[in-house]
């Protein structure tokens, strides 16, 4: 029993370790400007966790292989601990964990101790159940004031907008994130109704949308391309599909669109999904 | 030290034994059916009965797990029974959203407060730890009988929200963490299942608070008043320093759940807004509160919300380090850095509840603080595992069906725990938080590992508490595909959350014609392995009915146990098989010596009885009235 135990440990540590470097289910690849330095971060973290993984399971299976009870009368060896032993597994973990829960502030810092870089363009984002709505200001750079008394998914004014002031005429609100490549992005993150989560995978970045707080985020795309949010906080029984998606768009093309009034944006948005198809994985 | 180390008792004359007997032993046998094993104030009866209850729980819990799992696998399927038994929730057999989302609510709440709190502490505590330290009952039986009727009330309102929940789900939908608004307001914004359902949840939870608190109270008065004469701290096995600072972390969590729940309730009924903020709006009317904070509820909920996660695992530690040593022939390796492990993880485990926000919305700064803070609490993890493996170096392993679940124990908390590595870290947390990763991290740890922990208990105890074995073959094939099957559940679920596959989710692609159709196209490097758990999962829950079968089978059937049929050293040992209704038989046991000493050159066996008399020691305590706490095991640390 002893040895089949040794052996179901030995094999289900390397099944497991072959599950996380096969290649087959990884990360998608990064399309922001930190992306690269949270793989970097990640990989080095569970190169750590492999090996203490590893380490601990083949000698937890050598220890029920080899100390197993093979009769014959023999005692086990009568031992109450090692003082040395104890201090110097507790240094070691101590000095290795502290070391990596140092390094893994890096990324962290330098996207939320920072504000955003200047010239970052900015879009608001209302979270609500159970679509995203972005608001972008339009030619004169100013968002028009919103009011929720001015909510009225009715006639499609999810945000609010105040149309009594001269900043709102030209905001655009739709469904798509809108960004340009290489430009940085600052997105204040709101919520209408209850807690939702902005989450784009390849993005390696995921903020809540807090009912009564503007958080706002700022990142930096750097590959073309249309991708998928989603939401990952529990939001209501449609939380499951409440997807948009997130344009990365060249700077022409980028302009172009932003010059646009709402009914043409929106249009233009639609002949953007086509050009830019959601990678396959 | 020393002087921390005796207890009063230890001091004890004649005349205080008698006195401390009678203080205790103030109940007799009951007579009748309904005290003996209904309303009983004796801890073993009330263990079983937290037992039986954890019993039904988990595989009410079980259960549900499933049902999400085949929904998830096989979504828009018409399941036949489920068109039968939820026409509503589940039209033309057919799973709707909320219906999954109501599964995912009871699911947690079931496993974590009625499975995973009640049987390693009131169940296993309930009925060992008075007997462990050689006292008679607890020190409030009434208190411990309302603890468990309390608890009971708990679940059976729980239970009740799955016929009154309405809108065709069983139960709230917001998940066992309720975070506000959804929770408070969920019926205002017409989610199903938040109106009774979440009113349901709250009393629920509240009852189940109160009746904690009793038991965490009951714990920690029992253990520092009513250790018996030689019983100082660092004689005590380490199940009973687990179950200690178990109940001082329950003592502690519990009032803040209990408060965050009264606000909660305030807000959802009587329209205060204490964590509701203005402004919100249906989509045609604004909603009528104002001031309130979405992120406070969190911080409350997780001030208890992690020591919870120790709240679960601690005992499992503790029973697996008591039974790696008796089956390992050894003593447990450095039992003093043990007990302070112990007491590191708890109380550290106070200060890391924000790594479970570090995206909410908090501080950025704050979630740096409780980043390093989380990865500290890896190192007296890590003390406890070295010192596992170091009980099981050298030893003579007995390979029995409790060792086999308390080898698994280690394995599986080494497999779960470690990712904490991973997850502690907030730059690591912009992409793993809420993701499959989460769930595999903790299932691993807390569910299944914890599980472990009360399975092996379970075939450990089982002689002392039914008289009889279980069957040990029959205990071999469940250990089997259980300890397979979790590992082909959670370890693929670390990767589908590397890909970035979403918690909470009721489906994640839908079958159209036949094709597999991704709600997200990023999800699908994970559809065969949702296939794969899902049939792991099938596979072990099924294996599960061994163990029930087993279980009831060798209450009646079983081989007749010894008293001491393990060869171990500890009190319960000592006494009779079930242990009389005072446990020792009016006997006050003695205790010469350390919990572990097995393997002892020169002893005549392998294991010498904490109450075997230790001809010098034995003379000292009865003549000097003092005692001699320095001779051998007493948990201090050999030499280097």
């Amino acid at each position: 029993m002893g040895r089949a135990l040794a052996v179901f440990i030995w094999v289900m540590t390397i099944l497991s370790v072959w599950m996380f470097v096969s290649g087959r289910w990884w990360f998608p690849v990064a399309i922001s400007e930190h992306g690269p330095a949270y793989d970097r971060q990640f990989f080095l973290t569970i190169m750590v966790v492999g090996i203490a993984f590893a380490a601990a399971q083949v000698a937890l299976g050598y220890a029920v292989w080899r100390f197993r009870d093979t009769g014959g009368g023999v005692r086990a060896v009568y031992t109450h601990g090692s003082n040395r032993l104890e201090m110097i597994w507790t240094v070691v973990t101590a000095i290795i964990f502290i070391t990596l829960a140092l390094l893994g502030q890096r990324v962290w810092f330098s996207l939320h101790m920072q504000p955003a870089p200047a010239g970052a363009a900015q879009v608001r984002v209302l979270a609500q159940q159970f679509q995203w709505n972005f608001q972008y200001a339009g030619a004169d750079g100013k968002f028009g004031h919103t009011d929720p008394r001015k909510i009225s998914d009715e006639s499609l004014n999810y945000v609010g907008l105040d149309d009594t002031d001269p900043a709102a005429k030209d905001d655009v609100v739709v469904q798509t994130l809108v960004t340009e490549v290489n430009r940085p992005v600052e997105l204040i993150l709101m919520s209408r109704d209850v807690t939702h989560s902005f989450w784009v995978p390849q993005l390696r970045y995921k903020q809540d949308a807090v009912p009564g707080l503007e958080i706002p985020i700022h990142f930096t795309p750097n590959q073309k391309g249309r991708y998928e949010i989603a939401c990952a906080e529990l939001c209501g029984q449609q939380h499951y599909k409440m997807r948009s998606y997130m344009l990365i768009l060249p700077a022409d093309e980028y302009d172009s669109l932003m010059a646009l009034p709402q009914a043409q944006f929106q249009a233009r948005i639609s002949e953007l999904y086509k050009k830019y198809p959601v990678p396959t994985y | 030290m020393a002087e921390d180390d005796i207890p009063n008792e230890a001091h004890g004359t004649e005349e205080h034994a008698a006195e401390h007997g009678a203080a205790v032993h103030h109940h007799g046998p009951p007579t009748s059916f309904i005290r003996k094993y209904v309303f009983s104030i004796d801890h073993k009866v009330i263990g079983i009965q937290y037992l039986l209850l954890a019993l039904f729980s988990v595989f009410l819990g079980m259960l549900m797990s499933i049902m999400m799992r085949m929904n998830m696998t096989w979504p828009g399927h018409s399941w036949w029974l489920l068109a039968k038994l939820f026409p509503t929730g589940a039209p033309g057999g057919v799973m709707s959203p909320e219906f999954y989302l109501s599964l995912v609510t009871m699911h947690g709440t079931m496993m974590v407060f009625f499975v995973l709190t009640t049987a390693p502490q009131g169940g296993f505590g309930n009925y060992f730890l008075p007997i462990q330290i050689g006292a008679e009952d607890m020190a409030f039986p009434v208190l411990n009988m309302l603890s468990f009727w309390v608890t009971f009330l708990g679940l059976a309102v729980l239970v009740s929200a799955i016929f009154a929940a309405g809108n065709g789900v069983i139960g709230p939908t917001g998940g066992w963490t309720a975070y506000p608004p959804l929770s408070a307001i969920g019926d205002v914004l017409n989610v199903p299942g938040q109106g009774m359902g979440m009113n349901l949840w709250i009393i629920s939870i509240a009852l189940f608070c109160g009746g904690s608190l009793l038991g965490a109270l009951n714990f920690i008065t029992t253990l520092l008043n009513l250790r018996t004469r030689g019983m100082s701290l660092m004689r005590m096995p380490l199940t009973c320093w687990a179950w200690f600072t178990t109940a001082v972390l329950a003592l502690l969590a519990f009032p803040v759940l209990l408060a965050a729940g009264v606000l909660l309730f305030l807000d959802k009924n009587l329209g205060t807004s204490f964590f509701v903020p203005a402004g919100l709006s249906t989509g045609t009317t604004v909603i009528d509160h104002a001031g309130g904070s979405p992120i406070m509820w969190q911080h409350l909920f997780w001030f208890f919300g992690h020591p919870e996660v120790y709240i679960a695992i601690l005992p499992g530690m503790g029973a697996t380090s008591h039974i790696l040593s008796t089956f390992a022939r050894k003593p447990v390796f450095g039992y003093r850095a043990m007990v302070f492990a112990l007491f590191a993880i708890g109380l550290l485990g106070f200060f890391v509840w924000g790594h479970h926000m570090f995206i909410s919305g908090m501080s950025p700064y704050t979630g740096m603080a409780f980043s390093v803070l989380t990865l500290s609490i890896g190192v007296p993890s890590a003390i406890k595992t070295f010192n596992w493996l170091g009980t099981l170096w050298g030893g003579r392993i007995r390979f029995k069906t409790p060792m086999l679940f308390a080898i698994g124990f280690v394995s599986l908390f080494v497999a779960g725990g470690i990712t904490g590595l991973v997850l502690g870290q907030t730059t690591l947390d912009l992409s793993m938080h809420d993701t499959y990763f989460v769930l595999a991290h903790f299932h691993l740890v807390m569910g299944v590992a914890a599980i472990f922990g009360m399975f092996a208990g379970m075939y450990f105890w089982f002689p002392k508490m039914f008289g009889r074995m279980m069957n040990e073959t029959l205990g071999r094939i469940h250990f089997w595909p259980t300890i397979i099957g979790v590992y082909c559940i959670f370890i693929p679920m670390h990767v589908m959350g590397i890909v970035g596959m979403p918690r909470r989710y009721s489906q994640f692609y839908e079958i159209v014609n036949g094709q597999v159709q991704m709600i997200y196209n990023f999800n699908r490097p994970t559809v065969p392995l949702i296939h794969f758990v899902t049939w792991a999962a099938i596979i072990t829950v099924s294996a599960q009915v061994i163990f029930i079968f087993n279980f009831f089978w060798s209450m009646f059937k079983g081989q007749k146990a010894t008293d001491n049929p393990w060869e171990a050293t500890t009190l319960e040992w000592t006494t009779a098989t079930p242990p009389p209704h005072d446990n020792f038989g009016g006997r006050v046991p003695t205790v010469y010596r350390g919990a572990y000493e097995f393997s002892v050159p020169g002893a005549p066996d392998d294991f010498v009885m904490q109450t075997t008399p230790d001809e010098t020691e034995a003379n000292i305590v009865t003549t000097a009235g003092t005692h001699a706490v320095q001779g051998k095991g007493d948990g201090h640390n050999g030499h280097g």
